[in-house]
């Protein structure tokens, strides 16, 4: 019958579009997702270049440097490590960003390590934490 | 076969809430405020947390004159970050006391040892039931308590620069 | 008095709630003959008191009653009133009760007004509202109580944070309580019909007009979201693949399927199984999406008082609600009738490719938005989805879709011929392949995707009017003017983005007062920087000096600090002319004294707002003509 052919058809279309949107998916994350890197991260799995990269830590103090042009600013970011991280930026900071706060940070890394940001994550919020030092940050228990 | 496909999308959705179960048991940075602001300290005696120092008590916290009871780990990073402000206030005056949660004596002497020690005293909480009992949900958190064993300020969190004032004023206030 | 009244109203109409879920499932077994005729009266009284319910709370807002834990939280005398009222639902518990109330409504409203369909299948379809309704009462009164009092009240309330009295923040949230309500709706049709065995046109037609109306709620509400992030977060963006606004995006994708379905299944018969499932995968996108904005299990830039117990619960009514409606969609499915058949190349084939394209679209977001979820849960690693993968994923099938949607109201329902679509679409292509000449000539480095984009974004909008090509206006269906306004609305909105991906010109220096930059045809000069003060908050002021041409004009941006709570925001400012819009933020002083300075040219931006409200006001004109319709729309649409 021609009306169940086409129910077949169209539930076999329907397997197929999800199907391809997942693999889609799949192969789009491969490449533009980017993985978080804590400065001891870096150390431990090498310097993860070619992709996009968040990094996360603490500026260091002292390690804010104002560039010439008046825009561009570089620090290090650091954590409970020794392991560091030494960033560059153009751009107007978010007004939490300081020197002793915690940082978030998207962008690539350079092969000599530099990592040049394109974004510096802040919330509209004074309550924003970046994910990963808010696990560190205040240690919240689960659930039970 | 057509009938095996209808139940696909129930068993992709029970997927979905298996995984989703699970992560949000294990837990995210939640800051649950006590309720106990205003409230008695609970009832609470604690061992000795490091060699050398005496254990601490709600008791210790009903001598007439408040004092700052500081939740913290020696394995928990922030509490570092906090350390040099936890010794500011120490020198404009506030007595702190600590509850030192899931540690070891070795561990907590080694982080006082590094980090700075603005304690009088430190008590040892195992099992986090102090801590629970404070309605504190994570470390470090910080608490004023006035000289009658009553909450008036909690603060969750790191104590930065910036919060100094809020705690001194919220110790003045508890005189 | 006044809470113990809203509280009892509220305990009130959760018992009718599940006075209503009995009664209906009384009534559709066999005997149960007697108690039909009660469930639309309960129906009824129970969307009165729930909406008693929350006027009484709006109530207790404005009058700023302290002694109520909620008013103590979240408001403060010295509010706006138009604040302290929009803060009854600026609150996890008022959101909860204005929630409930909207779905209480919408019940009663299907309990007064559908007359069209089987009363068995109305009967069904309240008592599935009742259910979902039940489940939200129980949170409510047991874990989120809105009327709770508090005992001393204080002297003043905790809630003046400036930054939340913003009117896009404030009625923001309701618009897409509304659309997810509009949604629930039409579930408890769907699982009312698969109840009842009823899915069928009648059925569509009864689901549609809710389909609809949350339709239009959620475009809104995602349009609007979008114009407040890109003015008030200050980095000239205007979608950023935030978890939040996924949860909105995800709904909204699902609910344009099911719009398209719903309406094949009214007019055509067809695609009957695809709509339940539409319908179900729809609701189950507004629940997923509220559960991940509450729960705080998802970081997102946007800071909602999040609580992993509140997660828990609405993920637990997740389960219960679709995994219910699964069981029953499995169990019921095959005894659906077959649709009527059509041919690939048709309207109905169409409509199937543009559900499909949507739902793959849906499944890209909702794979990018869960993914660092399930990778966290599985290996413990970070990581975080961002434009990149959405744009890489999502962008080539979106336009397909809109590729999709410009041809579809062109071709015939049931057979057409591809050679008489490519006679109708002729026109559009050849202003196509103008555009695509004429933008190469005017800009020759422009990138393929936004080339792509605008170039699509000319014949879309020649063929969205293809419909009402040669007809006469006033015997045209409203639906048909919707429909045509709508694509239209895409078709403009993609020009927005096309153009302000291709075009913008950004400018970020570090300036001296007296000096001049230059941001597209614009020449900007730093003029001063002042301090100001507001009624709560001080600023700097950069005081600059805009030219173009002849015409001069000043703009303010400010960097703001705000007493209490303590922050510090950047208040953009932005021009808007008639070709884009010039968009200005001032940053920190270094220690020489230049200024930084950050200024956008964004040429035709205001095109992706307008091109949302062109949407929204489609499917405005689409719902008034099918309401006005009442009887059943005509089955045969032709044109030139």
């Amino acid at each position: 019958m021609k009306a169940k052919h086409q129910r077949l058809t169209l539930l076999l279309l329907a397997l197929a579009a999800v199907l391809g949107a997942v693999l889609l998916a799949m192969s789009a994350l491969r490449d533009q997702a980017s993985y978080f890197y804590a400065p001891a991260d870096v150390v431990r799995k090498g310097l993860p270049l070619d992709k996009p990269v968040r990094i996360g830590g603490m500026v260091e103090e002292g390690s804010v440097r104002h560039a010439g042009d008046g825009v561009t600013i570089e620090f290090v970011v650091g954590d409970e490590t020794d392991a560091t991280i030494p960033v560059r930026y153009r751009g107007i900071v978010p007004d939490l960003f300081k020197e002793g706060s915690g940082v978030v940070a998207e962008g690539r890394f350079q092969p000599g390590g530099l990592f040049v940001a394109t974004e510096i994550l802040a919330k509209h919020d004074e309550n924003y934490m970046p994910p990963k030092l808010a696990g560190e940050r205040h240690k919240a228990e689960s659930l039970q | 076969m057509k009938r095996l496909l209808l139940w696909a999308p129930l068993a992709v959705f029970a997927v979905f809430l298996a995984v989703v179960a699970v992560r949000l048991g294990s837990g995210r940075d939640d800051t649950v405020r006590s309720g106990l602001v205003g409230r008695p300290l609970p009832q609470f005696s604690l061992a000795a947390a490091a060699p050398g120092k005496p254990g601490l008590s709600s008791a210790d916290f009903m001598k007439g004159e408040p004092r700052l009871l500081n939740v913290f780990a020696s394995w928990c990073v922030p509490c570092r970050v906090e350390a040099p402000q936890l010794e500011e206030l120490r020198r404009r005056g506030l007595p702190i006391d600590a509850v030192a949660v899931r540690d070891r004596p070795q561990d907590v002497a080694e982080f006082l040892k590094r980090h700075g020690d603005p304690f009088e005293r430190v008590g040892g909480d195992p099992d986090r039931g102090v801590q629970l009992a404070l309605g504190s949900s994570g470390v470090p958190e910080t608490f004023v308590i006035d000289g009658r064993g009553i909450i008036r300020h909690q603060h969750i969190g790191v104590i930065n620069p910036d919060d100094l004032q809020k705690i001194v004023a919220a110790y003045e206030a508890a005189r | 008095m006044i809470a113990e009244a809203g509280l009892a109203a509220l305990w009130l109409a959760a018992a009718l709630a599940l006075l209503q879920l009995f009664l209906g499932a009384a009534a559709l077994r066999p005997e149960g003959g007697q108690v039909i005729a009660s469930v639309r009266p309960v129906a009824v009284a129970q969307g009165l008191l729930s909406a008693l319910s929350f006027l009484l709370l709006i109530q207790l807002f404005l009058a700023t009653d302290l002694s109520v834990k909620l008013i103590a939280a979240n408001s403060h005398s010295m509010k706006p009133w138009l604040y302290k009222f929009a803060g009854a639902w600026g609150n996890h518990e008022g959101s909860m009760l204005l929630w409930v109330t909207v779905l209480a409504v919408a019940g009663a409203a299907v309990a007064l007004f559908e007359r069209r369909l089987a009363e068995r299948t109305v009967i069904a379809t309240l008592a599935a509202q009742a259910a979902i309704g039940l489940g939200f009462y129980a949170f409510l009164l047991f874990a989120s109580n809105p009327f709770e009092r508090l005992n001393p009240a204080p002297p003043e309330g905790n809630g003046l944070n400036p930054l939340l009295q913003d009117p896009g923040l404030a009625f923001h949230p309701p618009t897409l309580y509304f659309g997810y309500v509009g949604i629930s709706m039409a579930f408890s049709f769907a699982v009312g019909a698969l109840l009842t065995r009823d899915v069928g046109p009648t059925f569509a037609r009864a689901m549609r007009p809710w389909v609809l109306a949350a339709w239009i709620f959620l475009t809104l509400g995602i349009t609007a979201g979008s114009y407040w992030a890109y003015y008030e977060l200050g980095w000239g963006g205007w979608w950023f693949w935030d978890p939040v606004e996924n949860a909105s995006l995800m709904p909204w994708l699902a609910a344009t399927a099911l719009l398209h379905s719903v309406t094949v299944l009214a007019t055509r018969g067809g695609l009957r199984v695809w709509t339940l499932m539409l319908a179900v995968v729809a609701f189950s996108m507004s629940m997923v999406g509220t559960f991940l904005v509450r729960s705080g299990i998802l970081t997102s830039v946007h800071a909602f008082a999040v609580d992993p117990r509140r997660g828990l619960f609405i993920l637990i009514l997740l389960g219960l609600y679709i995994g219910g409606a699964l069981v029953l969609f499995a169990l019921r499915a095959h005894t659906v009738k077959e649709g009527t058949t059509f041919e690939a190349v048709s309207r109905e084939g169409a409509l199937v490719a543009n559900n499909l394209l949507l739902s793959a679209i849906l499944g890209v977001v909702l794979v990018g938005t869960l993914y660092p979820l399930g990778l966290e849960v599985a290996t413990g690693d970070k990581l975080s989805v961002g434009a990149p993968y959405f744009n890489a994923a999502a962008g080539p099938l979106a336009l397909a879709l809109i590729a999709t949607m410009a041809a579809g109201p062109l071709l015939r329902w049931r057979r057409d011929s591809l050679a008489a679509l490519v006679r109708r679409i002729a026109l559009p292509l050849l202003l196509m392949a103008a555009t695509c000449l004429l933008i190469l000539l005017l800009a020759p480095g422009i990138r393929v995707l936004p080339l792509l984009g605008l170039t699509l974004a000319a014949g879309t909008a020649a063929a969205s009017l293809g419909p009402l090509w040669r007809r006469n206006p006033r015997r045209t269906p409203l639906f048909t003017w919707g429909m045509a306004v709508a694509h239209l609305g895409i078709a403009v909105s993609l020009a927005g983005m096309a153009s302000e991906a291709a075009f913008t010109r950004e400018t970020l220096v570090a300036a001296r007062p007296g000096e001049t930059v230059e941001v597209g045809p614009y020449r900007v000069q730093l003029t001063a920087v002042e301090p100001v003060a507001g009624p709560n908050w001080t600023a700097l002021e950069g005081r600059l000096t805009a030219s173009r041409g002849g015409s001069a004009f000043s703009m303010t941006p400010q960097a703001r600090t705000f007493s209490s709570p303590p922050t510090d925001t950047s208040e953009a400012d932005i021009a808007t002319m008639l070709d884009g819009q010039l968009y200005t933020v001032i940053g920190r002083p270094d220690e020489q004294g230049r200024w930084q300075l950050r200024l956008w040219w964004k040429p035709f931006v205001t095109l992706i707002w307008l091109g949302g409200a062109l949407v929204a006001l489609g499917g405005i004109l689409s719902l008034i003509g099918r309401i006005r319709r009442g009887r059943p729309a005509k089955v045969e649409e032709s044109f030139a």
